[in-house]
């Protein structure tokens, strides 16, 4: 019988929204990477690029998208794996609100960062 | 088959010698995991740059990044680390629809064998310029 393994316990909002976010991240993060260093080299990159690329609706969207839900994943995973360490009561809530403040102040930045390189708005 | 397993005290890495594959890509899965997040916030740090006034600052600041060796050897290992994640990622997905259960062991030494492929194909592509 194989051993199952993972920080998730199985069938929860989280344990799903971690597989749902995940589907599009594996995409995603390939696109990401194969784009930004193997079509334009990441040496050459310069803000008119940047902004040219980030001025489409679709593109924009995309990467906004994708930092949305890796923020998620991200932060999800890493509270899993306190709860997984043994993490409980009081601790378990401070972590969990301070992890929520992190993601939330991440998205608003990235979502700053992305609007200053684009001219859609 | 619903199957419960005691894992007993998990984050005991004493215990390493024993572990089984599933237990190593467990640990590389988080490990990686752990550098992608903290990726993710260094990397909107950086971009961030884009929100100067001057537009130079955001293009001198990433070339002034690009122009160092260490970060572009950085970036094959940060590559390294999304390919796996990513991989094993599917594998876990698989694992979690209960498809090739039996052969999970195998299928995390093909993550690993892939990645390292992956990784040293990637090489000439990231040291472009700096090294070659």
């Amino acid at each position: 019988m194989a051993e199952h393994y993972s920080s998730f316990q199985r069938g929860g909002t989280r344990w799903l929204l971690q597989r749902v976010t995940a589907v599009f991240l594996i995409g995603v993060l390939a696109f990401h990477f194969f784009l930004l260093h193997f079509v334009n080299h990441a040496s050459e990159i310069t803000f008119a690029g940047t902004a040219v690329r980030m001025s489409q609706v679709g593109y924009f969207a995309t990467m906004w998208l994708f930092l949305v839900t890796a923020t998620f994943h991200g932060v999800n995973g890493v509270y899993n794996a306190l709860i997984n360490q043994g993490l409980e009561g009081t601790r378990k809530n401070a972590v969990k609100w301070l992890l929520v403040l992190a993601s939330l102040l991440l998205v608003a930045q990235g979502t700053r960062v992305a609007i200053a390189m684009t001219n859609l708005v | 088959m619903s199957h419960s397993y005691d894992r007993g005290f998990i984050e005991d890495f004493g215990r390493w010698r024993e572990f089984s594959a599933g237990m190593w890509a467990w640990i590389f899965h988080k490990f990686t995991g752990w550098v992608l997040i903290g990726y993710l916030f260094t990397h909107i740090a950086v971009l961030s740059t884009a929100t100067a006034s001057d537009p130079a600052v955001y293009t001198d600041t990433l070339q002034g990044l690009e122009a160092l060796v260490i970060v572009r050897f950085l970036e094959v290992g940060l590559l390294a680390v999304a390919v796996f994640h990513i991989l094993n990622g599917v594998r876990l997905l698989f694992v979690d629809l209960g498809v090739g259960l039996e052969a999970q062991d195998r299928s995390f030494y093909a993550s690993l064998v892939l990645t390292g492929a992956i990784t040293v194909a990637s090489v000439p592509t990231f040291v472009g310029g700096v090294l070659a």
